[in-house]
């Protein structure tokens, strides 16, 4: 066996019910080196780095490391093996403070000796180049913080393999580029780093070797040096993609949604959006890009009157026939009955778009139960909508009464765009409408959303991908911190350019239209 | 190093949540929970009281039917308990944890007694009856709203701010026996109008409690169509499972919240007028006795289904009047009817989890709970 | 003043009983588990000290007063924490709902103590006539010297040793959550179970301990009720449950924090007995008195709500079952 290797997994299977995450799954780690597992949403990744570090348990199948087979029935032996893992989700405990969270479930001492841990700490910071104040309480910290506190968590409990799940997709490129600096360091020092990610160029920047999955199944690994993002794609999706979306120039592009001063804060009364200025015309597809969490969520709310504007907002929907409508300070049920058609996709499906515990037809009943006269709620209706959206959408289901639940992502998507679709909207919104699903799926959605484009509607769709956003959208508006920074032409701008927009707040922080 | 140490340990049983259960299977797993609970009571009965079991059991149907009486009685308490379940199902459905079922009973007991002292000699008994229902109501709904509107408003704990509620409704009612106590002394309000029956329920066919068969009934079959089919009942859905869905959808939670409540504590506040003037004629602290506490595991079982409610509620009511019998057949006290009825709902508890997970043990593909 | 003193005194008694049952259920509560069983627990305790107490003095030719206090408070905490784990088997392993657990635990544990508190009375002759004098002389014993130090002897020396016990083991208990490792562990198990699992830390376990534990503690409270307070005697009055759901009270009144609780269960003591000093109240008017402690928790159940602190909240995962295969 060769020496260099660190962690081999063989023929690694796991299933959740009737689903196979990861289907005979093997995999090597080299000592040193930094290894990207490539992957789509839902590919298998994470559930198979998750068996590594104890969180899942493996139905069958073999790992080894340095030789040696073990078994990883919990965290704990994981970290008895030096094997570390930053989840996608930071696993932080908010009401402690950074020095406590690092030694949670360490028991080193009876009594806590954070002065100890402080000391620690701070030697392993200046080691790697991060900055980790122990005393300040999570619930204080940015995420790129959070993030910095659950790498040094890791190395403080002596890791020598990281995992790292997705670790970029909360930061701005300059964390990133802070981040791969750091995990240059780390290799350098000779413990091995598994990324999980689905973004390209960071795979082709920071790794020396790609593996990648497909549906649970292990597809190949390459050096990095030897491959290129096209081949790279390839093999994840299994076929060659070019991202040609489909897209028509706008037609009778008329003021649909004129927003003006919109300014929203949280429960805490931290601003999230400021000053926000922008208008929407129907048949376009206004595409909103940004750092996640930069307001895109408190933006869509706010127009579906989910959240409290300040008084000087406006948000100002004019109607086909011209009618203008002020929107800012109403509640949904206001806007209802001010006849706005005015569909959301949010982003949180079974969490605020779709009740996972009902089925297809109370679920399409969701936005238009109060229809029809009398206490007595109709469910003749919304049954022939759940069959029609069954059948133009081709949803996978055992039948109409069936748990949402229990649909697949995609499935559960397909359900929650063709209720709002079915409305006719004259304003569509859409928060990563995309996440998740397969390629094909994503295609469906991109088709559909077009097509509400022709029918006239004003669409805006929040995307993370820009790459979709550049070929799906015709105007782009990014936001970064709760303002907007720039409204471009999709057809003109480049990655590049958005990307900078997400990041630099320019002076005033005003859109040029 | 420590490579060695962790060396295969799968881990001894493992579970996963279960899609779905065909309805006999989950009923099967429930009545084997059921089973077995009895089995684990006759073995204690047996100790207490060294008699043949099955002996015991009979003994038991014998306190719940064996006279006309009785059984009346029997059904009086089933009828009882179902209707603070029914008024605690669409509190349950919407994820409201309404603990406060003893104290909405109370106050609506009060209301009902108050009615019957003082408006008792002005009144024919028809009307004075509606009066009861109607104020009884009330109370109770008044009961409900007040932690509604707390927690619809500063998100404060409905477990804990109900809990305090029936102390407080306890509190509220040893004031007025205190102050309505007859003969003077003896610290309870004694049967109220003995005489002229005033606000008592008539007999009905004959029989002295049909009219809370029928009052409780039409109220179960209400609630189950409203749960049903109406649109407040699609909103309690909707909230229960998610607030931020239910704002979504344009429903006002709030008022979703406290209309609700109001219609939970107005039941309950019926309960306590059935109490006051269908069962015990008196007002005392015991009137709601505990039941409040038990029709929410009633409700909870059910899984707010008014139907299954029924079942549950004579099960646990008939295990109580066993229970009584034998203790007093036996020579023990009373209190082996909650003992009783605390081993079986852990065991109908228990088998919940057979029903909702699958069990794998380490080595086979055995499969418990089939 | 001997009124204001002779109010501190019954405040403190009181006080004691909840005390327990609520740093017991602080205990379980910051592992995520909301057990509404502590009345039912506190019964299990009380009873079982109170059968211990009367076979040891029935059946030992020459009964010593300390193996009796030492036998009746393994009785007592034995027998609560055997009832916080028939709550944790069904709530941790089986994931039942924690209400509805811990009501039926409730209803078991009244059932229970009452059915033997009520046979113990047979067997002794009748109702009042129970009696573990010797036990309860026991526990009733202040310490001798202090104790006739005129107000100040009888404000803080005039107790039977289980009142500095409950205050001490409060003490205990937040020295244990807020300084040590372990109680660090416990502590995060409540607020995000995920994340402790991830971090190596066996939450079942923890719940599991934190549960019967703090369980054993609650049933103390029923201990001290039937030993000092009701001096070794048995009533089916419901009292207990009533202390129960006070204990409940307390610890959302000290926001979670043991060495709180012990001058809100001194509070809430005071306020409990404030009728009896206040002159010219009718029988029914005390009545109305009565409600103050359960008045003040709502209260400040209403505060923490509007205040929003973080460090007063409730843990995170407080009643929610943990599964770590879910997705």
């Amino acid at each position: 066996m060769e020496s260099s290797i660190a962690i081999r997994m063989v023929n690694i299977t796991k299933t959740f019910g009737e689903v196979v995450a990861n289907d005979k799954v093997c995999l090597d780690i080299q000592r040193g080196e930094i290894l990207s597992l490539l992957g789509e949403n839902g590919s298998g990744k994470t559930t198979l780095m998750n068996m590594l570090a104890g969180i899942y348990f493996p139905d069958s199948g073999e790992i080894t490391i340095n030789g040696n087979p073990v078994t990883i029935a919990s965290p704990k032996d994981a970290f008895d093996l030096h094997i570390g893992m930053i989840h996608q989700h930071f696993k932080l405990v908010d009401v402690l403070t950074a020095a406590e969270n690092i030694i949670l479930g360490l028991n080193e001492t009876t009594v806590v000796d954070l002065k100890r841990v402080r000391e620690a700490v701070k030697q392993i910071c200046d080691r790697y180049g991060f900055v980790v104040d122990p005393n300040k309480k999570v619930y204080d910290m940015s995420v790129s913080e959070k993030q910095t506190l659950e790498i040094v968590k890791v190395l403080y409990r002596g890791a020598d393999i990281l995992i790292l799940d997705e670790p970029t997709a909360v930061l701005t490129p300059q964390e990133t580029q802070k981040l791969f600096c750091v995990m240059r360091n780390m290799k350098a020092d000779g413990k091995s780093i598994i990324i999980i990610t689905h973004k390209l160029h960071e795979v082709m920047e920071i790794s020396d070797r790609v593996a990648v999955l497909r549906k649970g199944h292990y597809i190949g690994d390459v050096p990095t040096a030897e491959t290129n993002a096209q081949k790279l794609t390839e093999m994840m999706v299994g076929r060659a993609v070019s991202l040609d979306i489909e897209r028509s120039e706008p037609v009778n592009r008329t003021a649909r949604l004129v927003v003006n001063n919109l300014n929203v804060c949280d429960k805490d009364g931290v601003n999230r959006l400021t000053d926000v200025q922008f208008t929407a015309y129907s048949g376009e597809i206004l595409g909103v890009a940004g750092i996640s969490g930069s307001g895109q969520k408190e933006l869509l709310e706010a127009i579906a009157g989910l959240q409290n504007c300040r008084d000087c907002s406006s948000i100002e929907f004019i109607s086909e026939k011209g009618e203008k409508k002020q929107l800012s300070g109403m509640h949904p049920i206001d806007i209802k009955r001010l006849g706005v058609a005015l569909a959301f996709v949010p982003e949180d499906r079974l969490g605020m778009g779709l009740v996972g515990s009902m089925n297809l037809t109370d679920n399409m009943m969701l936005r238009s139960y109060r229809e029809g006269k009398g206490p007595v709620a109709n469910r003749k209706k919304p049954k022939k909508l759940a069959e029609t959206v069954v059948r133009d959408l081709e949803v996978v289901t055992p039948g109409l009464n069936t748990p949402v639940r229990r649909l697949s992502g995609g499935n559960v998507q397909k359900v929650l765009v063709g209720r709002e679709i079915s409305m006719e909207p004259q304003l569509l919104m859409s928060a990563y409408a995309v996440r998740g699903l397969d390629i094909n799926t994503s295609y469906n959605i991109y088709h559909l959303l077009s097509e509400q484009k022709k029918r006239g509607a004003a669409v805006i769709f929040v995307g993370e991908d820009l790459d979709v956003l550049l070929e799906l959208c015709d105007r782009i508006m990014v936001l970064c911190a709760g303002r907007v920074n720039d409204i471009v032409d999709a057809r003109a701008t480049t990655k590049d350019e958005v990307g900078y927009l997400m990041t630099y707040l320019k002076e005033g922080g005003k859109d040029r239209e | 190093m420590s490579k060695q140490k962790s060396a295969s340990h799968e881990p001894f049983v493992r579970m996963s949540k279960r899609d779905g259960l065909p309805l006999w299977k989950s009923l099967g797993v429930r009545l084997i929970g059921l089973t077995l609970a009895l089995i684990v009571c006759a073995v204690i009965i047996y100790a207490l009281t060294k008699l043949n079991p099955l002996r015991v059991y009979a003994a038991m149907v014998k306190g719940a039917f064996g006279t006309n009486k009785r059984v009346w009685v029997t059904i009086r308490d089933i009828m009882m308990l179902l209707c603070i379940a029914v008024g605690l199902a669409p509190a349950f459905k919407m994820r409201f944890w309404n603990i406060g079922a003893e104290g909405q009973i109370l106050v609506g007991g009060l209301a009902a007694a108050a009615c019957m002292i003082y408006l008792g000699k002005s009144m024919p008994t028809i009307a004075l009856l509606v009066v009861m229902f109607i104020f009884s109501m009330l109370a109770g709904g008044v009961w409900g709203t007040i932690p509604a509107i707390f927690k619809a408003k500063w998100n404060a704990n409905e477990t804990l701010f109900t809990l305090m509620m029936n102390y407080i409704a306890i509190q509220l009612t040893s004031f007025f026996v205190a102050k309505w106590e007859n003969p003077f002394g003896s610290n309870t309000v004694g049967i109220i109008n003995q005489m002229t029956k005033a606000g008592w329920f008539p007999t009905v066919f004959g029989q002295m409690y049909t009219l809370n068969v029928i009052i409780v009934m039409i109220l179960a079959v209400l609630m189950y169509l409203y749960l049903r089919y109406s649109k407040q009942g699609y909103e309690i859905a909707v909230v229960g499972e998610s607030e931020n869905t239910a704002r979504y959808a344009a429903i006002n939670v709030r008022s979703v919240i406290i209309r609700t409540m109001a219609i939970s504590g107005a039941i309950c506040g019926i309960a306590g007028f059935i109490a006051v003037a269908g069962a015990s004629h008196t007002i005392s602290t015991s009137t709601a006795g505990g039941r409040g506490f038990t029709a929410i595991i009633v409700a909870w079982l059910a899984q707010f289904n008014t139907f299954i409610m029924v079942g549950i509620s004579a099960l646990l009511v008939f295990l109580q009047k066993g229970a009584i019998e034998i203790a007093s057949q036996f020579d023990l006290n009373d209190f082996v009817s909650e003992m009783i009825t605390g081993i079986i709902l852990f065991f109908i508890l228990g088998s919940e989890f057979f029903i909702n997970y699958k069990i794998r043990f380490r080595g086979g593909k055995k499969e418990a709970g089939k | 003043m001997t009124q204001i003193i002779s109010l501190i005194q019954a405040a403190v008694v009181f006080g004691t009983v909840i005390l327990f049952g609520a740093v017991g259920e602080i205990l379980a509560e910051k592992s995520g588990n909301l057990n509404l069983g502590v009345p039912g627990i506190m019964y299990l305790g009380g009873i079982a000290g109170l059968i211990a107490s009367f076979l040891y003095e029935g059946n030992a030719a020459n009964p010593l007063p300390g193996v009796a206090v030492a036998i009746t408070l393994l009785a007592a905490f034995v027998a609560a924490m055997l009832g916080g784990l028939i709550y944790a088997v069904l709530t941790i392993t089986l994931r039942a709902n924690q209400n509805v657990t811990g009501l039926t635990l409730t209803i078991f544990g009244g059932g229970f103590a009452n059915l033997f508190g009520g046979t113990l009375n047979k067997m002794a002759g009748g109702v009042g006539q129970i009696s573990v004098a010797l036990t309860s002389g026991a526990f009733r014993t202040t310490i001798p010297f202090l104790s006739g130090l005129g107000a100040v002897g009888k404000i803080l020396f005039s107790y039977g040793f289980m009142a500095y016990l409950a205050v001490a083991l409060a003490f205990l208990v937040s020295w244990f959550l807020n300084k040590t490792s372990v109680g660090l562990n416990l502590r995060s198990v409540g607020e995000n179970p995920a994340t402790a699992d991830a971090a190596g830390i066996s939450v079942t376990k923890y719940k599991y301990l934190a549960t019967c534990i703090g369980a054993g503690i609650s049933g103390l409270g029923g201990l001290y009720y039937t030993m000092d307070y009701i001096k070794g005697t048995w009533s089916t009055d419901g009292s207990i449950e009533k202390l129960g759901w006070l204990a409940v009270a307390l610890v959302i009144f000290a926001t979670w924090k043991p060495r709180r609780s012990i001058w809100g269960a001194y509070l809430f003591g005071a306020l409990f007995w404030l009728f009896f000093y206040i002159p010219g109240l009718t029988r029914s008017s005390q009545e109305i008195f009565k409600m103050l402690p359960y008045v003040v928790t709502l209260f400040v159940l209403i505060m923490v709500a509007l205040r929003r602190k973080r460090e007063d909240q409730p843990p995170r995962s407080l009643g929610v079952a943990y599964f770590r295969e879910e997705r």
